[in-house]
């Protein structure tokens, strides 16, 4: 170190306060913060916007590089969407997507704030193996599952129907939001439960009237967590429905918009855009509760 | 009081009865237990155990199998798309996890600076992960079209930089290169995150008294941001190289396993044979092929939660 950083010191020191490095400042700034995070920026982002603007393109445009400039659409059209929502079954999917995830997500999410709640609240012999357990549930991918979890639901009669995907979706549901809010009730004092119970409260009213409004932030991002995965879920979804007008957005754009040797590819980017919006448009409103829970899941 | 009494009262009083059987508590931790419990023991561990069980079997679709032991596994040892899927998995987890958690953690230090909208970048950043994977894999399709490409557009019109579009998924390599680079894409904002989360913990205390022995940037981040930083590392790590080496959504969306079975993984592969192929007993081999590598993933995360006591800390209350 040389003497001119020593002599710096206590100006580094009294910037870290709010607990961030500023590792430089100015130009230099800019070469090592600005550039490589825009950098970033940009190529994170680029395939939304090459799908934005494929899916507002007309195909003379999509198919000439030489003409137009393919970064830009000079006449943007509707037709690409107008297909999609009017000569596909795009809206079905949609409503089905909708559906199943939602279900899928309320069942979860139910189950897993019941577990969580037994396992960090109501300690009882044991419960740190239980907890265990549902981790080691969260390890098991729906890679390995799906092809006995095919037969079973075959066996159950379930095969091509909504409630094959929505009862096997809890299998990644529960371990995860479970996970997350055994982290999120840890962090509510124990001290007001006790408190409760001293006035008498039963156990129930202690869950329904203090725990849960507590963690509501929790629960909301869980859900919110349970909701996209189930959106984003595409395995079982393939592997279990048949009939295309009962596929998910994800499998059935696949699937069903990608026919013969012609791609119809701003119908197809038009198609996975509107399935992605709902999802980010979910998380744009609670992004702060997402990162605020993750944050609270990976402090100890 | 007698039984008799006492069962009289609780038929008259079954609100009662009800709120005091809820309030046992043995009962009440049963009952919380119940409904994740029955949905995972149904549809996760029966399952698992059916898929160990199809393995040794030669079950197809419609025609319950015999056992016929590890016919099956000596098969697929001397099937040479196995073996490629098998590479392929590997390579795949292994240059896609560097790649993402070099990235990553770059982002996440650039991150952990003062910037102007963080929670805005925060949220931009997320997207890739947020949106369903076979949605964004859809668009790297056509970002990957030979003909249309807009990556060769750049390397070829504007840049000058090469004289042919490149063809990104019709050749083994540059396939399997393709996939590899979208899916460091799709896993850079989970790492990045996470690892900030974690940096964030990190006490800026640690920091001045590091400076204050004279540390520069690098040695700060060596003995006071990586150490710090190792439990989560360790734990996101094994969940990103669990998930990368079972992927599966990349895969079949954007080459199916093509050209000529070369980008298989072991989860499309088992896909391929399992369902559309009918042969389940085969299809569930590959799947299961898979677990030792699980297994090992998951020891290595063990051990990283019993040095943390990660999310069950029982000293903490």
């Amino acid at each position: 170190m040389t003497d001119h950083a020593a002599a710096e010191r206590p100006h580094l020191v009294e910037k870290e306060t709010s607990g961030v490095i500023d590792w430089s400042s100015g130009p230099r700034r800019f070469i090592t913060v600005y550039l490589p995070l825009s950098i970033f920026v940009i190529v994170l982002l680029f395939p939304f916007y090459w799908m934005a603007i494929t899916a507002i393109k007309p195909n003379a445009e999509l198919y000439d590089y030489k003409t137009y400039n393919p970064f830009w659409v000079s006449s943007p059209t509707l037709d690409n969407i107008k297909r999609l929502l009017f000569q596909t079954d795009y809206p079905q999917w949609l409503l089905t997507t909708m559906t199943v995830a939602t279900v899928a997500t309320v069942l979860s999410l139910f189950s897993s704030v019941l577990a969580a709640y037994a396992i960090q609240r109501l300690k009882f012999k044991g419960s740190q193996y239980v907890g265990l357990a549902i981790y080691l549930a969260y390890l098991v991918p729906p890679s390995i599952l799906f092809i006995p979890m095919a037969t079973l639901i075959f066996q159950l009669g379930l095969f091509d129907s909504q409630w094959a995907l929505i009862l096997t979706y809890p299998t990644f549901l529960i371990p995860f939001c479970t996970w997350l809010l055994i982290g999120y009730f840890k962090s509510i004092p124990y001290e007001l439960e006790e408190c409760a119970m001293i006035d008498g409260a039963t156990r129930l009213q202690i869950l329904w009237q203090i725990t849960l409004p507590l963690a509501l932030p929790g629960l909301i991002s869980a859900g919110i967590f349970a909701f996209t995965l189930s959106w984003n879920e595409f395995i079982y979804a393939l592997a279990f429905i048949q009939s295309a007008e009962k596929k998910t957005v994800p499998v059935a754009v696949l699937t069903q918009l990608v026919e013969g040797d012609v791609y119809h590819w701003g119908s197809l980017m038009a198609g996975a855009l509107l399935g992605s919006i709902p999802v980010a448009l979910l998380y744009s409103f609670f992004v702060d509760y997402y990162v605020a829970s993750l944050t609270g899941a990976v402090k100890e | 009081m007698t039984i008799a009494a006492e069962a009289r009262t609780t038929h008259h009083l079954p609100q009662n009865w009800l709120v005091r059987l809820l309030d046992n508590k043995s009962c009440l931790i049963f009952l919380c237990l119940l409904p994740a419990a029955a949905l995972l023991l149904i549809f996760l561990t029966y399952p698992l155990g059916l898929g160990i069980w199809l393995a040794f079997t030669d079950t197809k679709i419609g025609r319950s199998g015999h056992f016929i032991g590890f016919e099956n596994f000596t098969s697929l040892m001397q099937d040479r798309v196995f073996i490629t899927s098998v590479w392929n998995t590997l390579l795949y987890t292994g240059v896609a996890t560097v790649a993402k958690f070099a990235l990553g953690l770059w982002l996440a230090l650039l991150l952990n600076n003062h910037l102007p909208f963080k929670s805005l970048l925060r949220a931009l950043i997320l997207v890739p992960w947020i949106v369903p994977t076979v949605l964004s894999a859809i668009a790297f399709w056509w970002i990957y079209d030979p003909q249309f490409s807009i990556i060769s557009y750049v390397l070829v019109d504007v840049l000058g930089w090469r004289t042919s579009y490149i063809d990104f998924l019709g050749e083994p390599w540059a396939a399997r290169w393709s996939l590899i680079a979208a899916n460091t894409w799709r896993g850079i904002p989970f790492v990045a995150i996470s690892l900030l989360a974690g940096l964030q913990t990190i006490s800026p205390a640690l920091y001045e008294a590091a400076m204050l022995d004279g540390a520069n940037a690098w040695q700060r981040f060596r003995h006071v941001t990586f150490p710090m930083l190792m439990p989560i590392l360790a734990v996101v790590l094994t969940f990103s190289v669990l998930f990368t080496f079972t992927d599966f959504q990349l895969v079949y969306a954007i080459t199916r396993g093509g050209p000529i079975n070369s980008t298989h993984l072991m989860a499309t592969l088992a896909f391929q044979r399992g369902i559309p192929g009918g042969q389940l007993g085969e299809g569930a081999a590959i799947a299961v092929a898979m677990i030792p590598f699980l297994v090992l993933a998951t020891l290595f995360s063990y051990y990283a939660l019993a040095r943390r006591k990660w999310q069950q800390g029982e000293d903490n209350d």
